[in-house]
């Protein structure tokens, strides 16, 4: 066990430089690029918020089963078979059939080929379960469909928090899926998230209408109040224009009445609308609606035809400026939740680091010294084990760039802890060999090899600790888990190799010696 | 070498085990656990004042003003620094903080919102659940491991260590109400990665020496084992103190939990690697044949 061949010599002392490189790259600036790496900081030691959105699919599935029904009925029309008594209770839709054409129905809704009920060969499922009882049908999202419709409102949703974010122009976002109905978003360096979160929060979703005067519209009315309270209005349910047609929106003064206001300018299709019903519409009041809510109503003054417009609503510099940014960067198919919120200020993640390397810091030179005091030349031994675990350590989390967290930094200290337990389950055999065996260099390979298996043990039991929590842990926690895992790897590593090196080089040279341990 | 006869008290250290064991269950079923956030949901604010005359009832009030549910405030390190926990986490307005910074701003003069937590519901059932989850795999892998390394009589005795390891730092956790987090779960499975490798360095040595003397009863054979790894075992418990200590001291207030349930395993741990694992071999009447038998398979 003592013996070394020179190539192994070598790549031990190759490989630990190399590593070393990294850890100091972290702290020293070098040229090249390969070797400047650093570890990240986690959003607890740089500051930064953690923000997990839910969305809140329910209008989207109403929506989608409400322009079903139009479809059903559109289609089953051309082919001349009467549906009738048509009706949407939670998430069903039923209707009933007369009873000669049961049978045809049936086939049209399970057909693999089916122009309504789309099947998937991949899940082998229809986008719509199909119930039948006598005449009256129920039809209901399948599973898969529930999925794909969740995973596509999930696309739509990330695309859309990714442009608000990207806009607000933070320092590297991170903006993750999580399941099929959540998205994770990582602000590093932000210390005060209200403005996204406010941005996040709102759908967007902007649409003109024009106010009713009579109540008697073809397309029905809806009454909807103004967005600071004051009072309602009853609103027609043609909707002239939405915000699909918008291609840009800035916050800019209006220099007759001197307010700010968002000016918007539509595309070809847009602009067309947007003409035809404002020149038909002279005298009306054109609601601009986000959200349910009228941000504002003028009157049509004249035919608004170039295609751009403005919106004006009691707007300070701020808000004008986040409308516009949401009108830019379109709506979200379905409102979003914030479902948990983690902000650091980024003085408290400076407190962290400095509290962490400090601690790190004592408990190694306490270590250190109790090694020393415990096994003299050996605990030296031990010790530059130790220094170069640390170094290879701090070098693998920045050649893989991981995230180092303030848990990660205690998972450190604590490596350093444990680290030395391998070495002195060595050198304890080792002591009790010597008292049988004069040979030390005999004694010294039998201490080795006894102790290996007890040492293999000891450390995937907590490498299987690690294991678990690296899969199951979030954030913070995972940082530990990785620093702990990596440590045990680079403990073994820095036992059998170095230390053992150094031993061997020692005991060879000094063998002669009564006492060695 | 001095041999101390551990194996005299295993009987009396076995009922002061089981007495602990009993009053942490108890406090753990009738007082239950204090759940951070993470677990209970509700949000947590670090914040520090820049007024100093500021003390925890003025800042208490002001929360209590604000209708959010049960307040609690806690000083946090430093004079000016602040924890406070409340139930109310609202999701669905965005401003709900910064509504809170400036109410309190106007009560009890600038405040610095250092950390803000927020979570909701759905979200702290789903991290308890996984936090149980992942504590109950890892027992279970760590049973998996010992059972193929070890005979069963070994395997029961270490997952006995480690439970008791477990339950009694979790009652003391509730006895004084300190709060259980995320990081907690982190220690706690840490603890138990700790109490294993502790357990098996001496079970590996039990082995050795069945396989040596067969004459030596268990009883014995188990101080005996228990006395040629001790000096491992003070050695390597005493660095990982230094080190948690180290932490516990100077890591800063947000480590303080998570190294005092280390500090805590690690003793424990240290503890009933020799005091529970070591009697149950005993108990079982461990002999030469048990790992004997095991190898003619």
């Amino acid at each position: 066990m003592l013996y070394f061949s020179k190539l192994r010599i070598i790549s031990v002392i190759v490989f630990t430089i190399i590593f070393s490189y990294f850890a100091i790259s972290n702290f020293v600036k070098f040229d090249d690029k390969f070797f400047s790496k650093n570890i990240n900081l986690g959003l607890d030691l740089q500051g930064g918020s953690y923000l997990l959105l839910e969305i809140d699919n329910r209008p989207v599935i109403t929506q989608k089963l409400q322009a079903k029904i139009i479809e059903l009925k559109r289609y089953f029309k051309e082919k001349q078979i009467t549906l009738k008594n048509f009706s949407l209770k939670g998430d069903t839709i039923s209707f009933e059939t007369t009873d000669n054409e049961i049978e045809n129905v049936i086939n049209i809704l399970n057909d693999k080929e089916s122009d309504v009920n789309t099947y998937y060969p991949t899940y082998k499922s229809h986008e719509f379960d199909v119930l039948e009882d006598g005449n009256l049908f129920s039809l209901n999202y399948s599973r898969y469909g529930l999925v794909l419709l969740k995973n596509s409102s999930l696309d739509q949703a990330i695309e859309i928090v990714r442009r608000r974010v990207d806009e607000v122009g933070t320092n590297e976002p991170n903006i993750l899926k999580r399941g099929n109905d959540r998205i994770l978003v990582e602000l590093p360096g932000l210390d005060d998230p209200n403005r996204i979160k406010s941005l996040l929060g709102k759908t967007a979703n902007l649409t003109f209408q024009f106010i009713s005067q009579n109540n008697e519209e073809s397309f029905g009315t809806e009454k909807l109040s103004f967005e600071d309270g004051s009072r309602d209005a009853i609103v027609s349910k043609r909707i002239i224009l939405s915000g699909d047609n918008l291609v840009d929106a800035k916050p800019t003064m209006n220099s007759q009445t001197n307010e700010t206001v968002v000016s918007f300018s539509l595309d070809r299709v847009g602009a067309k609308k947007f003409g035809k019903a404002t020149s038909t519409g002279v005298g009306k009041q054109l609601a601009i609606v986000l959200d349910g809510k009228i941000i504002s109503a003028p009157s049509v003054r004249e035919p608004i035809i170039g295609g751009s417009g403005q919106i004006s609503g009691d707007f300070t510099f701020q808000s004008a400026t986040d409308l516009a940014l949401l009108l830019r960067s379109g709506a979200l198919p379905a409102p979003l939740n914030i479902i948990e919120e983690r902000t650091v200020g980024p003085d408290l993640g400076q407190d962290s680091i400095d509290a962490g390397i400090l601690s790190l810091f004592i408990g190694f030179l306490l270590v250190i010294l109790f090694m020393i005091y415990k096994y003299r030349a050996f605990g030296l031994i031990a010790n530059l084990a130790l220094v170069s675990n640390l170094f290879l350590l701090i070098g693998i989390l920045t050649l893989f760039e991981a995230t180092l967290t303030l848990p990660g930094i205690a998972g450190i200290i604590l490596t350093v802890g444990m680290a030395v337990d391998a070495n002195v389950l060595i050198f304890e055999r080792i002591k009790e060999e010597t008292k049988n065996e004069k040979n030390p260099i005999i004694a010294f390979d039998a201490g080795y090899t006894k102790s290996r298996t007890t040492i293999l043990d000891a450390n995937i039991t907590t490498l299987i600790a690690a294991f678990i929590l690296f899969f199951m842990g979030s954030g913070p926690v995972k940082g530990f888990s990785v620093t702990l895992g990596v440590g045990i790897l680079t403990t073994l590593f820095s036992v059998y190799f170095i230390a053992r090196l150094l031993t061997s080089f020692y005991v060879v040279k000094n063998k002669d010696k009564e006492q060695l341990l | 070498m001095r041999v101390i006869s551990f194996n005299k008290f295993y009987r009396k250290f076995n009922i002061l085990s089981l007495i602990l064991i009993v009053i942490s269950l108890v406090f753990l079923i009738f007082k239950g656990l204090n759940y951070g956030v993470d677990f209970k949901g509700g949000t947590l604010i670090e914040l520090r004042t820049t007024d100093k005359t500021n003390n925890i009832s003025l800042i208490r009030d002001s929360f209590n003003q604000m209708n959010l549910g049960d307040v609690s405030v806690k000083k946090f390190g430093n004079e000016t620094d602040f924890i406070v926990k409340f139930e109310k986490q609202n999701s669905n307005d965005p401003e709900f903080i910064q509504n809170i910074k400036n109410k309190l701003s106007s009560s009890i003069g600038d405040v610095d919102f250092r950390r803000v937590e927020n979570v909701g519901p759905k979200v702290s059932s789903e991290l308890l659940k996984s936090g149980i989850i992942a504590i109950s795999l890892s027992l279970a892998a760590m049973l998996l491991y010992i059972w193929i390394r070890f005979e069963w009589q070994f395997s029961l005795g270490a997952i006995l260590a480690i439970f008791h390891d477990v339950i009694i730092t979790l009652g003391i956790f509730s006895i004084f109400s300190l709060e259980i987090n995320l990081s907690i779960v982190a220690a706690v499975l840490t603890i138990v990665g700790y109490s294993m490798n502790d357990t098996v360095v001496i079970f590996d040595r039990v082995r050795e020496n069945l396989r040596k003397y067969s004459d030596i009863k268990i009883f014995d054979l188990t101080n005996i084992s228990i006395n040629e790894t001790l000096s491992r075992t003070i050695i390597t418990s005493v660095t990982t103190l230094l080190a948690l200590f180290s932490i516990y001291l100077f890591g800063g207030e947000i480590l303080k939990g998570f190294s005092l349930a280390m500090i805590l395993g690690v003793i424990f741990g240290t503890y009933s690697s020799i005091y529970i694992a070591n009697p149950i071999l005993v108990a079982l009447n461990v002999s030469q044949r048990t790992i004997v038998k095991e190898e003619k398979d």
